[in-house]
């Protein structure tokens, strides 16, 4: 055996974390003979408010503070000189949204970004991934204590882009991040939702959809590192796949450390099948080393239309194709409604209900 | 004036032996403004026919007829019999997550008047119809059933009775899971749908305790998948007495 570390190696696919993934598509993002744009891909829309501030610096000012075995994210790592660095200050309050857009080039770039969340602030932070694109990146968002941070990460790209990210929260102190990550564009989109704990009595709730029709591969790993005593997670993704061509992967790895007691956990994954041949891989992973918890669990549903679901909506006079129309609506509408941001929850039920239409729903 | 004819309705389910006969052969005619309570023991098919009348696919009709004003209802799908002026008040009320109450309701009446009900009156209306059964008006903001007490989940079906205007409702033991004061409030809706709009009732129950709020005007006694015993509102009071073993075989 060679004494390398995996993360120098190119992956094959025969690895755990490479298995689902089709390395083809990848455009050798994930091989280190490619070479790879360093670009800053990321700006803040509209100008800098009161209680948060956003600047570039040099990588090797602002290293990261969490350890990834992600070959993707080593290279990221590796490669960004620059960093965009969100700052919200300490105590503040920011009422609207920030919005943060990325514009990709043409080339294959990877980026760096870095969210802090100040002690005791309180904001809702929106990135929004559109148009084309070939692009490997890493946000590492930081909460400090007691700060309450929702991030909406949010995949709306055109149908040839490739995506692979993680998104890695450190939840600090009675620190609150809620997250809703939505992806329904983009050619293979691989996220890297990830949380960690740097101490006690964080809390973590984190919420996906996803939208797969024929081409499309759209995979979400998630992690919850409870290595930290009295720590709260919920894990709630939801997927739909239409068309024979449309693959998901969902993985809900959580672990409970010996020393993480008190730990209270929960994850849900459930698929909706709209036509044969789609498939979707959901495996939730749940570990736990120590017995003093409050609680932990997981679930995982695949499956077709519930047909009393349909026969309920038809039985007061709602046509077939009118009763999916809502339950799939409401599939989605559920974590969707969760943004609380009227003109994206709008923007982005109009999407899913354009590329319904286009495949017959 | 409407007319529910059942007429020698045998309906079988799909198990894995085979089809397995439940209903063998029930006759009953429902004018509107009549009330007919079904009453019999747990098994006996009594939701088995309330829910073949709606359409449930899982069950399976071997022979017999439905007709609702001479129209054939058996060759209709589950939508064109609500249309046609059928309502299934169901003893499990289905969820369904991230639809809302009103939304829901707004899109059954739309689909059953041919046309979106204009928004003014119909806010109007659904706020009037909730008040009359005591429902908080947040309640329209929920996802439908989810999360809803068993009180909630039949005032909601007797809600979506008022605001769809049936001709025939069957009700499947709305009076289950229900504790007197919720009893009392969705039989007094059930008996104000009946009044204002002649309402003809199927009322399926296992207790006689509804029959003190909702009053029969026949009461038919069901065992082993069809009616075994007809009369009038002292039929229920004698099974008060004697209970269900007599039509039960040992």
């Amino acid at each position: 055996m060679s004494g390398l570390p995996t993360n120098y190696l190119t992956p094959t696919g025969r690895e755990e974390a490479w298995r689902f993934t089709p390395l083809k598509r990848l455009s050798g993002l994930h091989d280190a003979a490619t070479s790879v744009l360093d670009r800053i891909s990321i700006e803040l829309v509209g100008s800098v408010r009161a209680g948060f501030n956003i600047e570039t610096v040099a990588s090797a000012d602002l290293p990261p503070k969490s350890t990834t075995d992600d070959v993707i994210i080593q290279r990221v790592r590796a490669t960004a000189s620059k960093v965009t660095h969100l700052k919200i200050d300490k105590e503040a309050v920011v009422n609207e949204p920030i919005f943060l857009k990325r514009s990709a080039g043409v080339e294959k770039e990877f980026s760096r970004t870095v969210v802090t969340a100040g002690a005791h602030s309180k904001a809702t932070v929106v990135v929004e991934n559109e148009g084309a694109g070939t692009i490997g990146e890493e946000i590492e968002i930081r909460l400090e204590a007691g700060a309450n941070l929702t991030f909406i990460s949010l995949q709306e790209w055109s149908e040839n882009a490739i995506h692979l990210g993680r998104h890695h929260a450190i939840v600090g102190r009675d620190a609150t991040f809620n997250s809703i990550t939505i992806t329904v564009g983009g050619s293979l989109v691989r996220l890297l939702p990830t949380v960690e704990y740097s101490d006690q009595g964080g809390n973590a709730e984190l919420l996906g959809l996803y939208f797969a029709t024929d081409g499309q591969h759209l995979e979400h790993r998630v992690h919850v590192e409870h290595g930290i005593p009295n720590g709260k997670s919920r894990v709630t993704y939801k997927g739909i796949l239409a068309g024979a061509q449309a693959r998901t992967v969902w993985i809900g790895d959580v672990f409970i450390r010996g020393n993480a007691e008190g730990t209270d956990t929960y994850e849900l994954n459930k698929n909706l099948l709209l036509t044969d041949g789609a498939r979707a891989d959901s495996v939730p992973n749940l570990e736990i080393e120590t017995g003093e918890i409050v609680g932990a669990g997981h679930a995982s549903t695949t499956g077709r239309f519930d047909d009393e679901q349909l026969f309920y909506l038809m039985s007061r006079g709602i046509p077939l194709s009118e009763a999916r129309r809502l339950v799939i609506r409401g599939f989605f509408g559920e974590i969707v409604g969760k943004i609380g941001i009227e003109s994206v929850q709008e923007r982005l039920m109009n999407r899913i209900d354009t590329e319904l239409a286009r495949v017959g729903e | 004036m409407s007319q529910l004819v059942i007429k020698g309705l045998q309906v079988g389910v799909e198990t894995e032996s085979g089809l397995t006969e439940i209903l063998r052969g029930v006759d009953l005619t429902i004018n509107s403004g009549e009330v007919h309570a079904i009453m019999g023991p747990n098994g006996s098919g009594k939701s088995t026919l309330a829910y073949s009348i709606a359409g449930h696919p899982k069950y399976t009709i071997t022979g017999g007829a439905v007709t609702l004003d001479g129209v054939d209802v058996l060759e209709m799908s589950v939508d064109e019999r609500a249309k046609a002026g059928l309502f299934l008040a169901m003893q499990y009320p289905v969820e369904v997550p991230g639809v809302s109450v009103a939304n829901f309701l707004r899109t059954a009446a739309t689909a059953l008047r041919g046309e979106a009900p204009k928004v003014r009156t119909w806010v109007g209306e659904v706020k009037d119809a909730m008040s009359k059964l005591a429902m908080d008006p947040a309640f329209s903001e929920r996802s439908v059933n989810e999360g809803f007490s068993g009180g909630e989940k039949k005032r909601h079906e007797i809600l979506q009775m008022e605001l769809l205007k049936p001709k025939i409702a069957i009700l499947d033991e709305t009076d289950s899971g229900l504790d007197v004061d919720a009893l009392r409030i969705v039989s007094e809706g059930v008996n104000r749908v009946k009044q204002e709009q002649n309402l003809g009732i199927m009322l399926i129950t296992h207790y006689t305790r509804i029959l003190r709020y909702i009053k029969p005007d026949f009461v038919h006694v069901f065992a082993g998948g069809k009616i075994v015993e007809e009369g009038g509102p002292e039929l229920a009071e004698r099974l008060e007495e004697k209970g269900y073993a007599q039509y039960v075989k040992a």
